[in-house]
């Protein structure tokens, strides 16, 4: 049902001439992209801070160079945004063929800035691949809505993605564990300086500003729409008041905080804090199977649910190697690529795809994966918060940046 | 006798026009650069919408919160970097220079040049840090810490930190640069002379020596004094966070994914521009205020004999600067191959080479691509400044300076700023993103550096050789090649050192020029250390820190084996 | 032995070198072939600027006028390189990157082929000196005398047209100086060249012999 809507709204942007101009890679006549692929190297410009990732991205790269001839390059970024600056770079340049970008790996705020911009490669390509047939859609409205953006098909899902707190179970019992963000204060008070997060705009900093919001905003629904300037102070009132009370209990009474998640998982290494998170349920696991962490580190949730996302392969318009790009893209949505992700030994990114309608044998696969010592099992995980629109993410930054942004 | 002069105003007038399109080559994308972020500055950017000329941005420049003290914290970072690198080398250099310790000190310090700014501030970071080694080594036996304690240390608001960082980076530099210009200095003679007026060492050597030094290292302190006030990397790892210097935030607004936040980083740019000037009239007034002190100095006649406090303090602080230097790369080096390491434990739990192994594969091609770039970058810049100096010499003495100071500007304006608008002065050329692109602007930010290198050596080589040479009827080119560039070989060779090791740890125009299509080990490095983890960057830190190692070796011990025999070219 | 080019009389026609609107000197004069022609005043009389005006490496910042011929040729507008100027300094200034012998054969002609002919020609020219067997020597371990004797069979060498003196002998210690002074003086004379000999020192002016032109007297007065 969903699907037949998406295609008659597909159809109706192709008529209305919003499909942009004519391109030779076309996702739905896959012969046809495989044919023009061949030969194509491809740019695949993807946040490049972990070596596990890294490895993963060389892994698919050999594959699809040795199944349909094309060559993939990872330009490692520090931050997805530069890719973004590139192809306005570009398009500021009048390119709008031959781009240094590929493929991109993105989500929320910058691909909301892509799509506004129209900087990306459409119409719909993403449904059209044909490893889309797997993709839980149905019950992971985060597949199609990008921090409430529809994506239309300008992006394709690569792996979903959690928010998950991490504590040493030698140093902190699990029964002093804060189960909400209310409880997250008080144990902040009976641990001072024991707790961070990662400065604004670090993504992994202001994901928690927002699973903060979620929790003390009085009206939820605001967050699926743009920020109402009128009463935005009165919304976010609850949020700074808690962090007015949080900060002087953070790690160097907020005076300086982690630069990023890593930064984090370093301190937690080192002693200076006690409880972490990360986007990723499997990154205790593969923290201590790479020697970062402790064997005794383990992982927790709130039990009225925690932050959850999806994070997506976009093209840019002036992409140089389109049809090559469709089929990298197409590549690591395959049940193949996505098991190897979910491995915890090798990234250990949850899937995107929906284990019923996979093969017998891959879903056993799937079931059959040691998720290791420190992961939740999917039932422990709880729900899942939609991220609110990104235009909360950017008010919020702005004022966080005000209000927190100069140590006294 | 008209004719033959006007002849020769023709020669000259020809090599100049040769020099000026060259020093216009090299100029123009800087200027290009410069336009690149005026424009957006003042809201010109049809790409994003902006077809019409307002001061909106700056407005909502001064409406970032903050704005002020990020702008001052950068500029008294730079300042008091500047300041304490030419007061210990200076110190240093009046206290030791024509002694054996200065020697040893000497190469102790010289490879420190090497070290990436990233990577000593890491190593830095890694000592200093509440968890860092030095904690670590007397924890928890003297201390009683069994925990890190809540230090503000690294990252702490007055950037103490910060420009201690920058100062351990900076010194070698100077020294370096200083000891190019020494031997033309009538060093002996002056501290004989000085000494027999019954002149301390210190302060005989400022009054004889020092003004004609600090002539030949001047655009050198300006570089420094540019490169600490708009410098982003060490800033990130060592300076204040909150604010933020203004440099660290225009690069957080250049990778803003708000795209509008373009024109603001570029207001911010040409803000920086600004911080930069002042910084420059600033150190301006300081220079003067210290030659009325030396002048006063001079004609007080106070011989000032008990120096041995000033001279102890500034051997102490050079050696502290190499040894700061070398343990902390120890360190990172513990860390590259560290397994579990929780503190306060002074030594690894467990050692694994498993680090290196998974990084050395991806390594591989970057390294490729770092040494052709650092090779050809650094190989061009000195043939180029050779030919330069070498027109410069032949045609009118001193007539074309300025063009000069124009190559310079690379080195004078902050790299975030102008490398921004030269992207899309490449992009909207048409070029692809390329080796050859990214290898011309290493050549821009590679030059300047090798030519400030050569320069000084270059006009202080004892002009009666070349006349002896061409007396014996050797042509122009038989001089240079067979005169000149033999007796400057070690000047050369330590020119082609400093910019190969400049174009090892260029990340900015890399990143930015090549599209982040062409890794080097220093996009590599910054991208993985946005990663933190530890263990990877003491891996990319010593591969990075060794590449220009290794050229300072040989810079180092060519002339020895080339020169075996040759007791005078020795030294 | 070595060659000499051709030995022809070297002629300063009214020569003048001025220095911001100011006349240093002016000289007149003609050098007979083995003819040492001194010019004797204190520092900063131009007498250093005029040897430059004849080795063709006058800094800019003079303004010289006048010709200078060798025999009838006019020379004057002739680059440096293209005089045979052989030039003597203060400091012997032996290339430190070359062995003794290297600095020999590197002043050699062109003219001069074969690799062994030019060595063999070197040490012929340093057996001259008192120096045989010292080709392979680095100059730096040579002592002062021993520098300046190299100093003067490179110059000699190089097939020059005329010798211009800058008080060669001025860093030479009284024993060594007078050694050195003969040991030049004589070996010019025996090439037939030219020479002019610039000085402060009355005694170089006596050994030299010949005329004597003092500049630079109205600084004296």
């Amino acid at each position: 049902m969903i699907g037949r809507t998406r295609k008659i709204i597909m159809a109706a942007m192709l008529a209305l001439g919003l499909a942009g101009e004519a391109s030779a890679a076309d996702a739905g006549n896959w012969g046809a992209v495989v044919a023009e692929a061949k030969g194509q190297t491809v740019y695949f410009n993807a946040w490049g801070g972990s070596e596990n990732i890294n490895a993963y991205i060389r892994w698919a790269g050999g594959e699809v160079k040795s199944r349909y001839g094309v060559d993939v390059v990872h330009v490692k970024l520090d931050d997805t945004a530069k890719a973004v600056a590139t192809v306005v770079a570009e398009k500021a340049a009048g390119k709008s063929d031959g781009g240094a970008v590929d493929l991109v790996w993105i989500n929320g705020e910058n691909f909301a800035a892509m799509k506004r911009e129209g900087l990306l490669f459409g119409p719909d390509w993403a449904t059209k691949l044909p490893n889309w047939r797997y993709v839980d859609h149905e019950t992971k409205p985060t597949v199609l809505k990008d921090f409430t953006i529809p994506t239309e098909g300008l992006e394709s899902p690569w792996g979903g993605a959690k928010l998950v707190f991490f504590h040493d179970s030698a140093r902190t019992a699990k029964a002093e564990l804060p189960d909400s963000a209310a409880e997250l204060l008080n144990w902040a008070e009976a641990n001072p300086g024991r707790f961070s997060y990662p400065q604004p705009p670090d993504f992994t900093g202001t994901s928690f500003l927002k699973q903060v919001l979620i929790a003390l905003i009085g009206d939820k629904a605001k967050l699926q729409k743009p920020v109402d300037e009128a009463t935005f102070a009165t919304d976010a009132a609850p949020l700074f008041a808690y962090l007015d009370k949080l900060t002087p209990l953070l790690w160097r009474q907020g005076k300086a905080y982690p630069q990023n998640y890593p930064d984090m998982k370093q301190k937690l290494a080192d002693g200076e804090l006690d409880i972490i998170f990360a986007f990723n349920p499997a990154e205790a696991s593969s923290a201590i199977a790479n020697g970062e962490l402790p064997q005794t580190v383990r992982s927790f949730v709130f039990s009225g649910g925690t932050l959850g996302n999806t994070h997506f392969l976009a093209i840019p318009y002036n992409a140089t190697a389109k049809a090559g790009a469709l089929v990298l893209a197409d590549f690591l949505l395959s049940p193949e690529a996505q098991l190897r992700k979910q491995d915890p030994r090798i990234w250990g990114d949850p899937t995107v795809l929906a284990l019923a309608k996979l093969s017998a044998e891959d879903r056993s696969a799937f079931e059959n994966l040691d998720l290791g010592i420190a992961t939740l099992k999917p039932d422990e995980l709880g729900p899942a918060l939609d991220e609110p629109h990104p235009d909360w993410m950017t008010r919020i930054e702005a004022e966080w940046i005000r209000r927190y942004g100069a140590a006294n | 006798m008209g004719r033959p002069i006007s002849k020769e105003h023709e020669i000259a007038a020809r090599r100049l026009n040769a020099n000026t399109l060259l020093a216009l080559i090299l100029g123009l994308p800087i200027l290009a650069g410069i336009a690149g972020i005026i424009l957006p500055a003042f809201g010109y950017m049809p790409a994003l919408g902006g077809v019409r000329f307002t001061l909106r941005h700056f407005a909502e420049l001064a409406g970032q919160p903050h704005i002020l003290r990020s702008s001052l914290t950068g500029l008294a970072v730079g300042l008091a970097t500047t300041c304490g690198a030419v007061a210990i080398v200076g110190t240093f250099l009046a206290g030791f220079a024509g002694t054996p310790i200065f020697s040893r000190v000497q190469h102790l310090v010289s490879p420190l040049l090497a070290v990436p700014h990233a990577a000593a501030a890491f190593a830095l970071a890694f000592l200093v840090a509440p968890s860092g080694f030095l904690l670590r080594l007397v924890s928890p036996e003297l201390t009683g810490f069994l925990r890190p304690p809540q230090w503000l240390l690294p990252n702490d608001p007055l950037a103490l930190s910060m420009v201690a960082g920058l100062i351990t980076k900076e010194v070698p530099f100077l020294f370096l640069i200083a000891l190019a210009a020494l031997p033309q200095l009538p060093l002996r003679q002056s501290r004989q002379l000085t000494a027999a007026l019954g002149y301390g060492r210190l302060s005989g050597f400022l009054v004889s020596l020092w003004p004609a030094l600090y002539r030949q290292i001047r655009l050198a302190v300006f570089a420094v004094l540019v490169y600490s006030v708009s410098v982003v990397d060490v800033a990130i790892i060592l300076g204040p966070q909150l604010p933020a210097t203004l440099p660290m935030r225009i690069a957080q607004w250049t990778a803003d994914h708000e795209l509008r936040a373009r024109f603001l980083a570029s207001a911010a740019a040409l803000l920086q521009l600004g911080v930069v000037l002042a910084a420059v009239l600033i150190w301006l007034l300081i220079e003067r205020l210290a030659r009325l002190a030396l002048a006063w100095l001079t004609y007080s006649g106070r011989r000032l004999r008990n120096d041995a406090v000033p001279r102890f303090i500034s051997a102490f602080a050079i050696t502290a600067c190499a040894a700061l230097i070398f343990l902390g790369i120890a360190v990172l080096g513990a860390w590259s191959v560290a397994g579990l390491w929780p503190f306060p434990r002074a030594l690894p739990a467990e050692l694994t080479l498993q680090t290196w192994l998974r990084t050395l594969s991806p390594l591989w091609p970057a390294l490729l691509v770092t040494m052709a770039l650092a090779l050809l970058s650094a190989a061009l810049a000195l043939l180029c400044a050779i030919l330069l100096l070498h027109r410069n010499g032949a045609a009118d003495r001193g007539g074309d300076r300025p063009h000069h100071r124009l190559l310079y500007l690379p080195l004078l304006l902050p790299e975030i700023s102008f490398v921004f608008g030269l992207q899309i002065l490449i992009v909207s050329a048409g070029l692809k993103p390329a080796f050859w692109s990214v290898l011309a602007v290493h050549f821009l930010f590679v030059l300047p550096y090798v030519l400030l290198s050569l320069a000084a050596p270059w006009r202080e080589l004892d002009p009666r050789f070349e006349r002896v040479a061409a007396g014996l009827g050797k042509s122009q080119r038989q001089i240079l090649l067979s005169v000149r560039l033999p007796l400057l070989s070690r000047a050369c060779l330590t020119a082609f050192a400093v910019g190969f090791s400049v174009s090892i740890s260029l990340y900015l125009p890399t990143l930015l020029i090549g599209a982040g299509r062409l890794t080097t080990i220093a996009t590599e490095a910054v991208a993985l250390s946005s990663g933190g983890d530890r263990r990877v960057i003491g891996v990319y830190a010593l591969v990075q820190a060794s590449l220009p190692f290794l050229a300072f070796l040989i810079a180092s011990l060519a002339p020895q084996l080339l020169f075996r025999n040759r007791r005078a070219m020795r030294t | 032995m070595l060659e000499i080019a051709e030995t022809r009389p070297l002629t300063l026609a009214d020569v003048t070198i001025r220095l911001a609107e100011r006349t240093l000197l002016a000289v007149s004069a003609t050098v007979m072939p083995g003819e040492v022609l001194t010019i004797m005043g204190p520092s900063g009389s131009g007498k250093s600027a005029l040897l430059a005006f004849a080795g063709g490496f006058l800094d800019p910042a003079f303004d010289a006028g006048g010709r200078l011929l060798i025999g009838k040729e006019d020379v004057t507008d002739v680059p440096a390189n293209r005089r045979h100027a052989g030039i003597l300094f203060q400091d012997p200034l032996l290339f430190p990157h070359l062995s003794v012998g290297g600095n020999i054969v590197f002043a050699m002609p062109p003219s001069i082929k074969g690799r062994m002919t030019r060595r063999a020609l070197a040490e012929q020219a340093l057996g001259e000196v008192g120096l045989a067997g010292f080709f392979d020597r680095d100059p730096e371990t040579l002592s002062g005398g021993q520098k300046a004797r190299v100093a003067l069979q490179r110059v000699l060498v190089s097939a020059p047209h005329f010798l211009l003196l800058d008080e060669p002998f001025s860093k030479l210690d009284a024993a060594l100086r007078q050694q050195t002074r003969e040991l030049v003086f004589s070996r010019a004379r025996a090439a037939g060249l030219p020479a002019i000999l610039v000085t402060h020192d009355s005694a170089d002016a006596e050994a030299a012999g010949g005329r004597v032109i003092e500049v630079g007297g109205e600084e004296k007065a």
